[in-house]
């Protein structure tokens, strides 16, 4: 996890929240590094962790995760990590035999059509459930990303009636968090994508929007990351006005700074 | 696919509905350029430098002396040369080298009359049966670690021509409102899962111009790892542009992979074109010329920033309108 996010999101591992769902959002450049900040935030915070990783294979995440300090394997070992390995199970559904028991393929709706959800729903639902040996904190789903399925041939409404039926027995009935990964586009000619991500803005707690710079690239100022807290009005305090953060990312970390204030510049 | 023939397996796509053109395919093959050796690179390069070092002399910088230690702008990207790396396009590949390569081919009419085996939801036939068909390769050569490999450890290598074109059976580039926008995402997403699971590299060509709905390239962008654009200049616009008169076309790299890594390796130019010389097709950085008229004064300086407009889009904030640069 980057501990400069952290400190913007006043967020600690020692006392995740619960009940939120937060929208990571990326236009014009690769927001997946919050995708790996929060994997590894909720790992070290003792969180039972359900990933549903559709665009990269497991060993991408697991070789970031070791330089943030995560051991993927280690996590699944002890079972607090279940991950769903998209393209594996792309590839199970499509070319091996189907075995005569257990849970259906999550994506089995790649081979078989009908524009439901239902079996990658009940995948997260079995995945997050307590058992009674179970001394995990609040459970998390984490998507990465939702603009997948839209290619997959799933319609915004299927994509959007998934997303709610897992806030619903996530963030509500189990107290745990919802974390998803959208690409979004200024100007885009995708509608359902953008019907998505609008949909999924009005319904999260926290928005964080990762945006290439409008001028250009730059290679001090990767981009520009926008912190929007939304949900119920609060008193409006400091920490719940929108704010915006310029970052580089590195090797290891992720350095935010404030607009204009990037190392190269002063 | 030169590169796989030096090296690896090939795996050739094709598709062509007419049989005269069926021998296209043997063409492509033959016309496979040939690898440069080491010392014909070189001397190419040697060439052109010797030129320029003659002219070069112990000069010192009297105005602009801040720029002097600066290293030299190195005109294309990448310096080194090794065989295999670099292609000699007025030759082809020697048919010794052809013939030792192990090479599978797909032609679509020829496949149609089977049934494919695997039954994916709303997706073109051409497609179900091109997965099918590398899939198969994948799991007989053992590229997927299911059988040992006998000879050293290979990647296979596939490239697919004109995906998304009506010869394979899709009419993403004849409508706007094509009967099935998914059929070319779920199999780019299908052969993806494919490629991560076994040892091999696809390389993919897609009319862009012609798919109507744009939302499907979108899409496309993003279910790839490295995207870029080749944009000729023959019948536009740009053809008869000063600030271009050297090349043929642009290069647009739209994305590149950052896979294993939290950061990825972005060069520092995002300017790129491509020309087709005698015997090399070079991609070199595009610049401005310095302004060295005999009338360099603020009015010409508008024509530069029309050209400075033509830049890449990413510093498109820069010289917009007709105004001159400002301080």
């Amino acid at each position: 996890m980057f501990v400069e996010l952290n400190e913007l999101l006043h967020a600690s591992p020692e006392r995740p929240e619960q009940g939120t769902f937060t929208l990571l959002r990326d236009t014009r450049t690769d927001g997946s590094f919050l995708v790996h900040h929060f994997l590894s935030f909720y790992l070290k915070a003792g969180c039972k962790v359900c990933f549903v990783a559709l665009i990269q294979s497991f060993s991408h995440y697991n070789v970031v995760a070791q330089k943030l300090g995560v051991s993927l394997p280690a996590a699944k070992e002890r079972g607090q990590l279940v991950f769903l390995e998209g393209l594996k199970s792309c590839f199970e559904v499509l070319f091996k035999e189907e075995p005569p028991t257990g849970q259906p393929n999550p994506l089995q709706f790649i081979r078989e059509g009908g524009s439901n959800l239902k079996a990658l729903y009940e995948f997260v639902r079995t995945s997050l459930t307590p058992s009674e040996s179970d001394s995990w904190k609040c459970p998390v789903l984490l998507v990465d990303d939702v603009s997948v399925l839209l290619s997959l041939g799933m319609r915004p409404v299927d994509v959007l009636d998934f997303i709610h039926y897992c806030r619903a027995t996530v963030c509500s009935q189990l107290k745990g968090n919802v974390v998803v990964l959208v690409h979004s586009r200024e100007d885009s000619d995708d509608t359902e994508n953008e019907l998505v991500v609008n949909a999924l803005c009005h319904q999260s707690n926290l928005i964080l929007w990762a945006e290439g710079l409008a001028t250009g690239y730059c290679k001090d100022i990767h981009g520009q990351l926008k912190i929007i807290p939304r949900g119920p009005a609060v008193l409006s305090t400091e920490r719940d006005l929108p704010r915006t953060y310029q970052y580089k990312i590195q090797d290891r970390n992720v350095t935010f700074f404030a607009r204009g204030m990037s190392a190269a510049v002063l | 696919m030169a590169k796989g023939c030096c090296q690896l397996e090939t795996f050739l796509k094709w598709c062509y509905f007419y049989k005269k053109e069926y021998l296209g395919l043997q063409q492509l093959r033959k016309e496979l350029p040939a690898p440069l050796l080491d010392d014909i690179y070189k001397n190419e390069v040697n060439e052109e430098e010797t030129v320029f070092k003659s002219k070069e002399s112990q000069d010192y910088m009297k105005i602009a002396w801040r720029y002097q230690n600066l290293p030299k702008m190195e005109a294309s990207p990448a310096a080194s040369s090794r065989f295999g790396h670099y292609y000699d396009v007025s030759k082809t590949l020697s048919p010794e080298l052809l013939q030792s390569t192990k090479w599978h081919r797909f032609f679509l009419p020829e496949e149609i009359s089977l049934q494919p085996n695997i039954n994916i939801c709303n997706m073109t036939s051409g497609y179900t049966r091109l997965l099918q068909s590398i899939q198969r390769i994948i799991y007989q050569e053992g590229f997927d670690g299911s059988h040992p490999q006998k000879k050293q450890k290979n990647i296979l290598r596939i490239g697919i021509q004109n995906l998304g074109s009506v010869l394979w059976g899709e009419d993403i580039c004849c409508t706007d409102n094509p009967e099935d926008i998914h059929s070319l995402t779920k199999f780019l997403y299908i052969l993806r899962s494919l490629l991560r699971m076994s040892l091999s590299a696809c390389i993919i060509t897609v009319p862009a111009h012609l798919i109507q709905n744009k939302a499907i390239m979108e899409r496309v962008t993003n279910l790839s790892d490295t995207v870029v654009g080749l944009e000729s200049f023959i019948g536009s616009e740009r053809e008869t542009n000063p600030l271009y008169k050297d090349y043929h076309g642009l290069i647009h790299i739209h994305q590149i992979p950052q896979l294993n890594s939290l950061i990825c390796d972005v060069s520092d130019t995002k300017d790129l074109a491509f020309r087709l010389k005698r015997k090399l097709f070079t991609i070199e950085r595009l610049h401005l010329p310095p302004d060295l008229s005999d009338t360099v004064s603020r009015s010409s300086k508008q024509d530069l920033a029309e050209s400075a407009k033509l830049l890449s889009s990413g510093c498109g904030a820069m010289a917009m309108g007709k105004k001159h640069l400002d301080f």
